[in-house]
């Protein structure tokens, strides 16, 4: 009986700390992989993913092979989803095979939380719709910690479409929580004010290169075309006021780095300057995914 | 022989005669033939209210039946019957069922179903437009000629001002009231809660005050331009009871309704991405909650209505954003305005009885052989007998509508219906009673 892993917003530091230590004993260290332990040896994880994916899946899959789990990954395309099944029997067909847990992306918010209430097979939130993507933030955490070595103190610049991004509100979840500060930028239509009352110690500024001084690490976020309705501003714009280019990463710490969730659009929220360059951890926040996931399906499955 | 029913001893609260004290009730040939201490009867079926409020039938000018066209969800009949355990001796049904109920056609299918098969009276509401498509005029005259009490496009707000314009010349001249569901369609479009803190951490889409706000204050000049009796469904933004109540110091004929889960939940009592806290308007955050009740208290706000919304259980057990609006309200109404308004000592018992009675009257306007809403010798013999403080709790598997989705399943409440009396007949009372 496992338990669920919904949202970065209801855990609480002891058991994030829990997490993210786990992961680095099973990070390569400079080793040829990612550590195979087989502490989960005759487990099933289900992956079912309702919406599209590469990373995640496939992050999931190699951590929960990794722990010696065996897995089977579904898609909305070509599943029973497609043939007009509701998410709930979908779910409940899903968990009469007896899975060990659901790995579980939907592009509703809440998906998973209103599923987790209906089922005894616990959930981890693979990301679902503009609420959370708590597996994100904890590679990211373990990210930074991995090159600054602490959370607290740290000014954390998150940049971009706000509003629609679940990584945004797991990242915010997570590092309001260890004492950085947080400072969230972007258009005025993907950034609401409201946003300043989600978390203690965020501050929201909508010019970027008063938002980058001084910044000790820089998110960068996907413009998320598929959930505006409406264009916040012409893309020209949007690269002029709120890309990320060289001329930032001057204005930040020394040791500022960069980041991005991908995937990436190279010209439209980032330059392939910055994004190629020593400051960028693009390529270790996917290396982390594993060792990060392969902790919570063991917290979720052993603890 | 002629029917009689006699109330005894009951505490008889009527706001529209002023009067508050232990009397009996006759209800003679289905009206009402005379209250006082000292009646006798003989040959009257008697009834012992002792300990008990004695108040004029319940009147819910807010309800949808869902019949003809979603009787998966609820019917004539078991509407009525919900409403009936909720002391509800009147209800008015909006008219967004299938077809809509924007010809007299539909409007006489809906009286002559409900004189079959409903307990309670039924009056149907019209529709503004045909179609509730916001853009030709429906047959407002046939149908109020059928039976409608009054027009709405309730769910799907008339958005062209001139369209509404001419809707409410029309009412003017028939002396029915246009009820609006205000939501400006552009700003709430796509929203599923309240636009607020809680909507941007959940990952929800807003719907922002502003889109109650921005419809009400439109529609309260078009009510000046025509003279119109014009009334706010659902009211529950801080800025539209504050311009009902500037409209009514101006002297407009505005009237608004609040519901009862608007002034008993708010957006931080919401059980996230649980659909029986989704409707249309939405939950609110605390300050505009704590503004309908003080427009309760003030008098600005003029009834209490439930929008009682069946939804069968498949179309709630989904993710929250595909979910349908609204929730079931008829049986928990009482329960749920005793506790926020006169369990906390905002309003009288009294005053009480007036938002579920005399004032939902008033709104609608029922005159001669339909007068209803008072005590009074002639008016329709409708009585809602209720307890103020017995404990009982909600389970909503025992609901006598066909829907269950409701945010009140298990709550204790303290004081509820006891005997519902429709045109002199007993329809309904509580078990063990």
């Amino acid at each position: 009986m496992g338990r669920s892993l919904l949202g970065i917003e209801d855990l609480d530091r002891v058991e994030i700390e829990r997490i993210l230590e786990r992961a680095v004993a099973f990070q390569p260290h400079g080793g040829p992989g990612f550590a195979k332990v087989n502490t989960c040896t005759g487990m099933m994880v289900v992956n079912a993913f309702f919406e599209n994916s590469t990373r995640t899946r496939s992050s999931f899959e190699i951590a929960a092979h990794r722990l010696g789990a065996d897995t089977l990954s579904i898609t909305a395309a070509g599943s029973s989803v497609a043939k007009g099944e509701s998410l709930v029997d979908t779910i409940n067909t899903l968990s009469a095979m007896r899975p060990s847990v659901i790995v579980m992306r939907h592009q509703a918010s809440g998906a998973p939380h209103f599923l987790a209430r209906h089922l005894s097979t616990p959930i981890v939130n693979a990301g679902d719709g503009t609420h959370e993507h708590p597996t994100q933030a904890l590679l990211d955490a373990r990210t930074i910690l991995d090159r600054c070595g602490r959370l607290e103190g740290l000014r954390v610049v998150i940049i971009g479409d706000i509003l629609h991004s679940r990584v945004a509100r797991s990242n915010i979840f997570l590092l309001t929580k260890f004492g950085a500060s947080v400072v969230l930028c972007g258009p005025p239509t993907l950034l609401p004010r409201e946003m300043a009352a989600i978390a203690p110690g965020i501050e929201l500024e909508y010019d970027m290169r008063r938002a980058v001084r001084d910044a000790h690490v820089i998110m960068m976020l996907r413009v998320q075309l598929e959930r505006i309705h409406e264009p916040p501003m012409q893309a020209g714009e949007y690269f002029r006021f709120y890309g990320l280019r060289q001329e930032h990463v001057d204005l930040a710490h020394p040791d500022v780095i960069v980041m991005h969730p991908g995937p990436m659009n190279r010209g439209r929220e980032i330059s392939s300057e910055v994004a190629d360059s020593q400051r960028s951890m693009i390529l270790n926040q996917v290396e982390n995914g594993v060792p990060v996931r392969m902790a919570v399906l063991e917290r979720v499955l052993l603890w | 022989m002629v029917k009689k029913l006699l109330i005894r001893n009951g505490r008889v609260i009527c706001p529209a005669s002023g009067h508050d004290g232990i009397a009996h009730v006759l209800i003679e040939d289905g009206r009402i033939a005379a209250v006082g201490p000292e009646l006798s009867a003989p040959g009257a079926e008697t009834l012992d209210a002792a300990g008990l409020v004695v108040a004029p039938g319940f009147i819910d000018i807010h309800v949808h039946l869902r019949e003809p066209g979603f009787t998966h969800a609820e019917t004539i009949a078991t509407g009525s019957r919900a409403a009936a355990a909720g002391g509800f001796t009147t209800v008015c049904c909006m008219p967004n069922t299938n077809p809509v109920n924007d010809s007299a056609t539909v409007t006489t299918y809906i009286v002559e179903k409900a004189r079959r098969e409903a307990v309670v009276n039924v009056f149907p509401i019209g529709a503004i437009t045909k179609g509730s498509e916001g853009e030709e005029l429906a047959a407002i005259g046939s149908m109020v000629a059928a039976g409608a009490v009054a027009i709405s496009d309730d769910g799907r707000p008339v958005m062209n001002a001139r369209v509404m314009r001419r809707a409410m010349e029309t009412a003017r001249v028939l002396d029915i009231p246009v009820i609006q569901h205000c939501e400006d369609l552009h700003l709430s479009a796509g929203g599923d809660m309240h636009e607020c803190v809680d909507s941007v951490r959940l990952g929800l889409r807003g719907i922002p005050a502003a889109a109650e706000d921005v419809m009400v204050a439109r529609d309260i000049l078009l009510a000046e331009l025509t003279g119109a009796r014009y009334h706010v469904a659902h009211i529950s933004t801080k800025n539209a009871v504050a311009m009902v109540g500037f409209a009514r110091k101006r002297g407009l004929p505005v009237t608004c309704e609040a519901t009862p889960h608007h002034i008993a939940l708010d957006t931080r009592l919401m059980r996230p991405y649980d659909s029986n806290y989704k409707m249309k308007p939405p939950l609110r955050s605390p300050e505009h909650v704590q503004a309908v009740i003080e427009g309760i208290v003030s008098g600005a706000v003029d009834c209490l209505a439930t929008d009682h919304a069946p939804h069968a259980g498949d179309d709630k057990m989904q993710e929250f954003e595909r979910c349908p609006f609204g929730i079931i309200g008829l049986e928990t109404a009482l329960g749920v305005a005793l506790e926020v308004l006169v369990h906390t000592g905002r309003i009288s018992l009294n005053r009480l009885v007036a938002l579920f009675t005399s004032e939902p009257a008033r709104v609608i306007g029922w005159k001669g052989e339909q007068a209803r809403g008072a005590l009074k010798p002639g008016y329709a013999g409708d009585v809602t007998i209720f307890h103020p403080e017995y404990p009982w709790t909600y389970d909503v598997k025992n609901s006598l509508s066909k829907s269950a989705n409701t945010p009140f399943n298990g709550r204790t409440f303290h004081g509820g219906p006891i005997v519902t009396i429709v045109g002199g007949e007993i329809v309904w009372k509580a078990p063990g009673f």
